[in-house]
């Protein structure tokens, strides 16, 4: 049989709104499903043109070595506050974010809650693989109960440190915000979700309809010590339970959207 | 050109507009509030942004992305908030963006009070944020020079792409002064090639980082930080002088208290006492070769501040051990009056000059009797 050129389909192929380099990133790790799944939205809505981010601080600091569109890198916890300096100077530019969860919700709570409430149109990506990646796993505002970490090593104590943050209900609770959802990225099918979740977000910002986020749980096999198929099954047999994946706001305009 | 009475504050705010400030991010603090409160309704009507920020970490990160976004951008505040916002600064300046941030400095340390001081001297000239960096720093001492440095100062810091401190205190901030306004200039139409304002498929992308994670890279980084600073060193050191032709010896003061010492020489002159004032207006770079030129020539130098000497200790290293030094100063928010001033002039001219010891000794072993005598 002879395959004719002409007659191919190009199905799937390297995003444009992210760089074709070698990550820093960890074998395994989830961060590189989460970038492809941005790009991918970024590149089928064509905004890479308009499109301004704010990296954080954690394992995603270089995501601006990634990501092939205009790029600042914010203090720790900061970048809320700073994609709203940029989107007050451009509202007509797409600005998002890409923040951990020590970043986001230990650090950067009061930035986060604020451009939240205040309706801020950006664009948020929340990665919680429930532990500071980046300076070697110690515990985070998101790490379960029981939960070990390099600072939590006989597992969380909630009598001594407290309790997890569910970050997208906390801040669904706010009437700015346009758009909250929790996706996972542990398996091929929520990956799908995930990357629906994402395009509502930016449709959301596109709209002007307010402070848009998508938290991804992500995993951590290396911090985990478990490998990545194991750390699959971590998440899914303990994170799920703790943070469930759901819609927590969704803008009315948004309800009948179809892509 | 029409003279009219402002408020330090709001004078202030709309030079800053008419300077073609295009975003401003700011926290409510006193006594800085009234420039926070005029620019809420100045931008919107003029169709600039204007935010307030949840907090000052807030305020200066947003004055950051505004920054690296290419936006004239600015903030004021007073010094519990300059404290909060050390961290973005030190970000800034290892970003290389320009911005300019107004500190109406307040009584300290810790909460303090909001009466007029000059206690955050040491952290905004000397740093106060991590790492090797240098911020412009002017003190104007009136409400014309505020609004005339303000106007200037937003053209320097995008000539070197740094950070442009006008410290003044809440005596300048609070008080009325009939005043001229400068013209309205036109706000930026096109972007800063460097800025992260979207490529809009026109360029190649930027990026705006402060993180070199070689420390081979940082150190290049760290060097073109210090050759721009080498030039600022050069071309921005500004002062005044005042009855320096013939002065025997010189008081040194900055900002109100500068204007406070002023006031003494006048009287100290009428009485026939040979003494000139310098007024340093550029903190940083600081006047250091007209100071070293001064201890060429005088008898003395006679430091007046609303601090404990923070200034001070530059005078002396500028004056490299010439001639003596000497110290007057009033903390934690009391402003010396120019009655005080002229007492130290005129001992100083009677008595001579003390070259033992530390002139802050000397000043606090007489303070604590001053402060008695007081209550």
């Amino acid at each position: 049989m002879t395959i004719h050129l002409e007659d191919m389909q190009v199905i799937y192929q390297h995003p444009e709104s992210l760089l074709n380099v070698n990550t820093h990133y960890c074998p395994g790790c989830t961060h590189g499903v989460a970038h492809r799944l941005v790009a991918e939205v970024i590149d089928e809505m064509n905004l890479r043109n308009d499109c301004i981010g704010v990296a954080s601080v954690g394992c995603s600091v270089f995501a601006y070595n990634y990501f092939d569109f205009d790029f600042i890198q914010s203090p720790h916890g900061r970048a809320p506050a700073m994609a709203t300096g940029v989107k007050r100077v451009h509202p007509d530019k797409v600005v998002l974010t890409y923040q951990g969860d020590g970043d986001m919700i230990s650090i950067g709570t009061a930035e986060i809650t604020h451009a939240a409430a205040r309706g801020e149109n950006i664009t948020v990506i929340f990665i919680n693989n429930a532990n500071y990646g980046m300076t070697g796993g110690q515990m985070a505002p998101t790490t379960l109960p029981g939960q070990k970490t390099t600072s939590s090593p006989k597992g969380r104590d909630v009598e001594q440190a407290g309790y997890p943050i569910r970050a997208s209900e906390m801040l669904a609770t706010l009437d700015g915000a346009g758009y909250i959802a929790r996706r996972s990225l542990h398996d091929p099918k929520n990956i799908r979700l995930a990357k629906k979740a994402i395009r509502t977000a930016f449709e959301t910002q596109v709209r002007g309809l307010g402070f848009s986020m998508v938290e991804l749980l992500s995993i951590c096999p290396t911090n985990w010590h478990l490998n990545p198929a194991a750390s699959t099954r971590w998440l899914e047999e303990n994170m799920l339970p703790y943070y469930p994946l759901g819609d927590y706001k969704v803008h009315p305009a948004l309800k009948d959207l179809k892509f | 050109m029409t003279r009219e009475l402002w408020k330090g504050n709001e004078a202030i705010a709309e030079a800053a507009v008419r300077a073609g400030l295009q975003a401003y991010f700011g926290y409510p603090i006193t006594p800085q509030t009234e420039a926070l409160e005029y620019l809420s309704w100045r931008l919107p009507e003029l169709g600039r942004a204007f935010l307030q920020a949840e907090s000052e970490l807030g305020a200066i990160n947003m004055v950051y992305g505004a920054a690296c976004a290419g936006a004239r951008t600015m903030t004021t505040t007073s010094s519990p908030g300059t404290s909060l916002m050390m961290e973005g600064l030190s970000y800034i300046a290892g970003t290389e963006v320009p911005m300019v941030l107004v500190d109406v400095v307040r009584g300290g340390p810790g909460l303090g009070n909001i009466a007029p001081a000059q206690g955050d001297y040491n952290q905004i000239v000397h740093g106060g944020g991590h790492g090797d960096y240098h911020p412009i720093v002017l003190a104007p001492a009136s409400i014309q020079e505020t609004i005339d440095t303000i106007y200037g100062v937003f053209d320097i810091a995008d000539k070197y792409r740094t950070i442009g401190i006008i410290m003044v205190d809440g005596s300048i901030g609070q008080m009325m002064e009939p005043v001229t306004l400068p013209p309205m200039k036109e706000v930026r139409k096109n972007w800063p090639a460097w800025a992260a304002s979207a490529t809009e498929g026109k360029r190649e992308r930027n990026v705006l980082t402060s993180i070199y994670l070689d420390p081979k890279q940082e150190e290049i980084t760290n060097l073109r930080l210090m050759k721009t600073w080498q030039q600022i060193e050069k071309n921005e050191v500004r002062y005044k002088e005042y009855f320096m032709d013939d002065a025997k010896f010189a008081v040194v003061g900055f900002g109100s208290a500068g204007r406070v010492a002023l006031s003494a020489v006048r009287a100290a002159r009428a009485e026939g006492i040979p003494v000139g004032l310098f007024r340093p207006i550029s903190l940083s770079p600081f006047p250091k070769e007209q100071i070293f030129e001064l201890s060429q020539k005088l008898q003395g130098l006679f430091v007046v501040e609303m601090n404990s000497g923070m200034m001070l200790d530059d005078v002396m290293l500028a004056s490299q051990g010439r001639i003596p030094v000497e110290f007057y100063g009033r903390m934690g928010g009391v402003m010396p009056f120019p009655d005080e001033i002229l007492r130290e002039i005129r001992l100083l001219h009677a008595n001579g000059w003390k070259s033992e010891g530390h002139p802050r000794e000397r000043w606090l072993a007489k303070l604590e009797t001053i402060i008695k005598e007081e209550q």
